[in-house]
């Protein structure tokens, strides 16, 4: 990694961060100590930190055209799948795919969201932005799969919910949130990938499982680098200053907890072998739900909602 | 094509800019009434001469809410972090330390017991003057103890809301503050307390996406906005033309969304009567 000025600067304020740190009396106990080992690290993972041009690698591999999709993986790990359609009040969104799967040997209910390969698609699949109804249809798959004992698993890619007139007349945001609170409360094991972009709340909606897996090349965020451009920078061009700055990529969320484990990608990216990238992804797939499924409901349902309790940092 | 996402702050920053940039915070929007501001504190904030609803800082709205003198704030102490050293035209620590010189407050929400028209509750309220309202760790972490202090004392929580969304400068941290706030949700509904959320203007976003629609009722107020994507980000996104009350409180009404839209005036009677229901209830 070549040193560039911001994150000398960054290093000079974190070390006088530290500094100041040790000085205060120890009045406000393990809040402190804990800030000041976390510095400690985070100096001394500088050196090795991914870049901010490998940040910003990851956020053009998981945006690639050739990038595979939720079907593509479904096609390759799936024996057998029927694609269940509509939201049984309104509508089918296109842009999330809901299924009865069979992986590894037994059933599965299996939701994802869907880009489309070619313009006509996209366009069909609203990129992968998905309307209210398609959180409503996979809540109602969730259920499906909690009345017949299927585990349930998630795959993540898209750009956010549609920021659309309709979407937000018919409830986005009360759905998003509805959506989560369906998926906590599961009483069968479930397990999510992100396998392109994570973005923000529309990937956040199905994405609160036992285990949460990130594909190396995959990107998690609050927003996209150019939103976060567009109002911290007041320039949509510098996306890649601010990737760099709210670290999206893979190894940033295994850090911070956000994730529990990187799915890797063969040689080149995902988009450069599908069948690799889908033999990977059932691998890891695999032995998250191996890690859960032995767990009591109840208790796996408590650690659930711990393990999303947790997160966050903050001075106490 | 360029990903649209929008559980975020800080659209507003632009429309203050563009629209009513020079105008005082004391001059009424609709009618353009100026007030000074004890009248508006007379007043709850509402213009006397059109009805428009001001802004109010959350511990104003403490004092309209709850009895006086039974709010006993918590957590007061929490503080912000930088977990990523976040740096954009100014250092993230920078602009917390702004934020809390100017509003006088911690994060953007003050949490604590209270009592509203004589019946014991929670109340966690939100402050949109500290950085947008935003959805931070704090924000998150402090929403989901006053769930717990709810369940344990066995009463109604009442949050306020006021927010444009996740906190931007915390990256992915603030993105899980939504599951976060729903587990908490989750455990309130557990424990048989109920969650009445107050959604005043704006509640957008990711509060708008996690704990403000989990409600067991959801009330408003009039001309509230309240929308997971705000108007100008639709309107450019989409270049749609959008409906004059897009995304208001009365459009979310007309589409099922909202249970009351109850003015400022009557909205301490109005939640005084919805926690006398939930309290005989348990």
């Amino acid at each position: 990694m070549s040193e560039s000025p911001s994150s000398q600067a960054e290093e000079l304020k974190l070390r006088e961060r530290l500094a100041k740190l040790r000085d205060l009396p120890l009045l406000r106990g393990v809040g402190v100590s804990g800030e000041m080992s976390r510095l400690k690290r985070q100096l001394d993972r500088m050196g090795s930190e991914p870049s901010a041009d490998d940040v910003w690698h990851s956020v053009e591999l998981a945006r690639h055209q050739d990038r595979p999709y939720t079907l593509d993986y479904v096609e390759r790990i799936c024996e057998d799948f029927v694609e269940l359609h509509g939201d049984r009040a309104l509508a089918d969104d296109p842009a999330i795919v809901a299924g009865l799967a069979r992986f590894d040997g037994r059933t599965v209910v299996l939701v994802g969201h869907q880009k489309g390969r070619d313009i006509r698609e996209r366009t069909h699949r609203n990129f992968g932005m998905t309307y209210p109804e398609g959180y409503r249809k996979a809540m109602r798959v969730m259920e499906l799969a909690d009345r017949h004992r299927f585990p349930f698993v998630t795959l993540v890619d898209t750009p956010g919910a549609y920021p659309g007139v309709t979407a937000e007349q018919h409830g986005q945001g009360g759905w998003i949130a509805r959506c989560q609170l369906t998926m906590v409360r599961l009483a069968v094991p479930s397990v999510t990938c992100v396998i392109g972009e994570g973005g923000s709340g529309g990937a956040v909606a199905i994405a609160i499982a036992d285990r949460v897996l990130m594909q190396e090349n995959a990107i998690y965020s609050v927003i996209s680098p150019e939103g976060c451009a567009a109002i911290l920078w007041r320039d949509a061009g510098e996306a890649k200053k601010a990737a760099a700055a709210f670290k999206p990529d893979a190894a940033h969320c295994l850090e911070l907890g956000v994730v529990d484990g990187i799915v890797p990608e063969p040689a080149g990216g995902a988009p450069a072998d599908h069948d690799e990238a889908a033999r990977l992804l059932a691998e890891s797939l695999r032995a998250a739900l191996a890690e859960v499924e032995p767990l009591d409901p109840e208790e796996r349902r408590r650690q659930r909602r711990r393990r999303f309790r947790a997160m966050g940092v903050y001075l106490e | 094509m360029e990903s649209r996402i929008d559980v975020t702050v800080e659209n507003r920053e632009g429309e203050r800019a563009e629209g009513d940039g020079k105008r005082h915070p004391n001059t009424c929007p609709r009618c353009h009434s100026h007030y000074r501001d004890d009248e508006l504190e007379q007043t709850l904030r509402v213009c006397p001469q059109c009805g428009h609803h001001f802004p109010v800082r959350a511990r104003e709205r403490i004092a309209q809410l709850a009895d006086r003198g039974t709010f006993a704030e918590e957590d007061a102490g929490l503080r912000s972090a930088d977990p990523l050293s976040f740096f954009d035209l100014r250092a993230y620590t920078d602009r917390l330390a702004e934020a809390e010189v100017a509003t006088g407050l911690g994060d953007a929400l003050i949490a604590g017991a209270a009592a509203i028209e004589r019946r014991p509750c929670e109340l966690a309220v939100m402050d949109f003057a500290f950085m947008g309202g935003s959805m931070g760790s704090t924000v998150g972490e402090k929403f989901a103890r006053a769930c717990d202090r709810a369940a344990s004392r066995q009463v109604p929580l009442v949050s306020v809301t006021a927010s444009g969304g996740a906190r931007m400068q915390e990256g992915i941290l603030s993105l899980m503050q939504l599951p976060k706030t729903v587990c908490a949700v989750d455990e309130l509904r557990e424990a048989r307390c109920a969650l009445i959320s107050i959604m005043t203007h704006p509640t957008t976003a990711g509060v708008l996406a996690s704990f403000a629609s989990l409600g067991d009722v959801i009330v408003s107020e009039p001309g509230a906005l309240l929308a997971f994507t705000g108007p100008r980000v639709v309107q450019q996104t989409t270049r749609e033309k959008l409906p004059d009350d897009f995304g208001l409180a009365e459009s979310n009404s007309r589409f099922g969304h909202v249970d009351a839209i109850v003015p400022r005036a009557e909205l301490r009677p109005f939640v005084g009567r919805l926690l006398a229901m939930f309290l005989q209830a348990q």
